[in-house]
């Protein structure tokens, strides 16, 4: 997995409530087997004029110019700051592929929907959440001063403003390892095969019919 | 000590290894697989060189890219080479790691959450997890469901676990009879207007109450099935007699003496009297009438009798800002009466509401009557080859093509437009399905959601329209 440790950037400001995953990324660019490649059609529908068509060329679609990320002041963003709700709906993976594919490495909101949350942190994106009140106050010095950026500091678990005032967050114990350290869950997980193996031998025991029952034999043609 | 609730069992009964910092390792029972959210994660296996580890706890069928019109060509007909190569890539890892698939042209392919329960996959006390948010059907049998992400599908493969935490537990008590017309979509529809879209975030919802006792298993998975929509990634019902005999005899059931074994450890599959919600809210089903959405989130869901809401009402900007919006987006105005919304297209279907009730509800209302003139289109999507069939052995089909609406094959279809079946920009549509957020139907679509039998009334009548007056004539 991808390592954040810290990261310092440019924020771009997502002002609107309850964003939801389609809106990230809309379905016609699920099609895709691929994990990367999805920046490009980020916030598509918002982003562009025109209606966005899986694999194509996004150099010379029309630009919605009012979308924040189409604004010049926002170029090169990586922190995104967001409103409540961020990422809800679909379980969809392809919305923080989609963000850290385009330059995100970390959202700041006052809250997240459980699934994309959790989706970030297998991505190298940090999902940070501050109070509402906090969030309101960096979207009006976002707003007020061009270039805007902020630190955010995983390992000390605090977001830094450039006037050097610090908000902290919390994050739990095992993510933020993970993060830090850049650890594959699979691998960790697989370092207690022997619990996995002891867990399945009881409950075997324990409900005989969960094991063996989706076979083609039992499946009725 | 306090009892313990449905999810507290469930999740208890799978723990392989509790961590000091609350995260926790959580045995799956079943993955179900679609074609969407899964190649990566096989791509994953296979870059590790990794194998899953339990090939009977996969059962995999596509849907979300399948055409729902003929398919006789099969897959490599498929129009859109793109959900072609997905659908062939979920059909190549399927066989090459020798999991059980119901491939596209197979009599039993469908929704994955219509699938897993019709086949007796679902089953009670077990953990089920799949690449999509709607898993939380399954809750309906007593299961502990939920959406996963690509890389934790991977995970489940590989491992077999799951690296989670506890939610919360929530209540939602729902007392009083659901009057005639009033249905299942209309009840969880009122349920998320109550909550709100984020409302539910961190918890697992069990539905109970009496109300809840005397809903059939399909109307629980509806309700289940949308738990997410109110932010909850779990929606659960506790086991009862409706459960066992829905299970009993299906394709991978337990039979004969595990049946007796099963049946016995699921007695207890309910939350102990004495048991301590985080959170309960209490719901009165006698007064809840037909329900539509009208905006871009699915808590912007009045009553049939109601009026589209007035951003001048409310005092929270936020709310304002969303409804301002959503205005816009649905080209709506405050104020405006529900029923003067008039539809373009009509569509019956999704996980939420393709079952074989679902088919008969809106048959029911469509029977002897005509789709309006003013209406594009409207179709009828089972939810499986299994359901398609049984509305075809009750006549279902002719009474829907006879009042002009079209009968298709299975597949997730116009719930999120990832085949061929979408709106055109501005279009309205009376949706069965799950989710009414911009461009969710097709870019610049305008979805309302209501029940089975409220998008057949309002295909016959063009707008919305109360179905419980049509049932009364």
């Amino acid at each position: 997995m991808k390592v954040f440790k810290q990261h310092k950037g440019i924020v771009a400001p997502m002002d609107r409530a309850n964003v939801d995953t389609d809106m990230i990324i809309p379905k016609q660019f699920l099609k895709s087997i691929k994990r990367s490649g999805f920046g490009v059609y980020l916030f598509d529908e918002i982003r562009y004029l025109d209606e966005g068509v899986a694999d194509q060329d996004c150099s010379n679609r029309p630009l919605n110019e009012e979308f924040v990320l189409n604004q010049s002041r926002y170029q090169g963003a990586s922190v995104l700051l967001a409103r409540v709700n961020f990422g809800c709906g679909s379980s969809r993976e392809h919305a923080p592929w989609a963000l850290e594919d385009y330059g995100f490495r970390t959202v700041i909101a006052p809250s997240f929907a459980d699934i994309f949350y959790n989706n970030c942190f297998k991505n190298g994106l940090l999902p940070v959440v501050l109070s509402e009140q906090i969030v309101e106050q960096l979207f009006s010095e976002c707003a007020a001063s061009e270039g805007y950026q902020l630190n955010v500091d995983l390992q000390r678990q605090v977001v830094v403003t450039p006037s050097g005032e610090e908000h902290s967050f919390e994050v739990e114990t095992f993510r933020k390892h993970c993060l830090l350290e850049g650890l594959d869950d699979i691998d960790l997980t697989l370092q207690n095969t022997d619990d996995i193996r002891s867990y399945e031998a009881q409950r075997k025991l324990a409900a005989p019919w969960l094991f063996g029952a989706i076979n083609p034999e039992n499946s009725v043609d | 000590m306090a009892g313990k609730t449905l999810y507290d069992k469930i999740f208890d009964a799978h723990l392989v290894r509790a961590n000091d910092d609350g995260s926790a390792l959580l045995y799956i029972d079943l993955q179900l697989l679609h074609e969407v959210t899964s190649p990566q994660a096989f791509a994953g296996l296979r870059l590790a060189g990794r194998k899953p580890w339990r090939i009977d706890a996969n059962l995999a069928t596509p849907d979300h890219n399948v055409p729902t019109t003929k398919r006789d060509g099969g897959v490599s007909k498929i129009v859109d080479p793109i959900s072609r190569i997905q659908v062939q890539t979920l059909d190549d890892n399927c066989d090459d790691f020798g999991i059980l698939e119901f491939k596209m042209n197979d009599h039993r392919q469908g929704i994955v959450h219509v699938v897993g329960p019709e086949q007796g996959a679902t089953l009670p006390g077990s953990t089920v997890v799949c690449g999509d948010s709607h898993t939380a059907t399954h809750g309906a049998f007593g299961a502990l469901a939920h959406g996963i992400g690509t890389s934790e599908v991977e995970h489940v493969l590989a491992t077999q676990c799951l690296i989670t935490r506890k939610m919360k537990n929530m209540l939602i008590k729902v007392e009083g009879e659901l009057g005639l017309g009033v249905t299942a979509k209309d009840l969880v529809l009122h349920i998320i207007g109550v909550l709100g879209t984020a409302g539910g975030t961190g918890y697992a919802i069990e539905f109970g109450g009496s109300t809840m006792k005397n809903i059939s298993m399909e109307g629980r998975m509806t309700i289940c099935n949308m738990a997410i929509e109110a932010g909850a990634r779990v929606g659960m019902v506790a086991v009862d007699q409706l459960t066992l005999d829905y299970v009993k005899g299906r394709p991978f059931a337990p039979k004969g003496e595990l049946w007796e074994l099963a049946e016995a450890a699921w007695a207890d599959l309910h939350s102990d009297s004495d048991a301590v919600f985080d959170t309960v809210v209490d719901i009165d089903a006698a007064n809840i009438i037909p329900q539509v959405t009208w905006g871009t989130s699915p808590e912007m869901v009045v009553a049939i009798d109601a009026q589209v809401p007035n951003p001048d009402n409310e005092t929270d900007p936020v709310k304002i800002d969303g409804i301002n919006r959503a205005l816009e987006y649905m080209g709506l105005s405050a104020d405006q009466a529900i029923t003067s919304i008039k539809l373009d297209r009509i569509f019956i279907g999704s996980c939420t509401n393709s079952r074989i009730e679902d088919m008969r509800d809106a048959a029911k209302v469509a029977k002897g009557r005509k789709v309006a003139a003013s209406i594009k289109e409207a179709i009828v999507v089972p939810g499986s080859g299994l359901v398609k069939a049984q509305a075809e052995a009750e006549g279902l089909d002719k009474i829907f093509e006879a009042a002009g609406f079209q009968w298709r094959e299975p597949g997730c279809s116009m719930c999120l437009a990832m085949n061929p079946d979408k709106l055109e920009p501005g279009e309205h549509c009376a949706s069965t399905s799950n989710r009414n957020f911009e461009g969710r139907q097709g870019n610049g679509g305008r979805t309302h959601l209501v029940s089975p039998a409220m998008a057949a009334a309002a295909a016959i009548s063009g707008n919305f329209v109360d179905v419980r007056e049509m049932m009364e004539q």
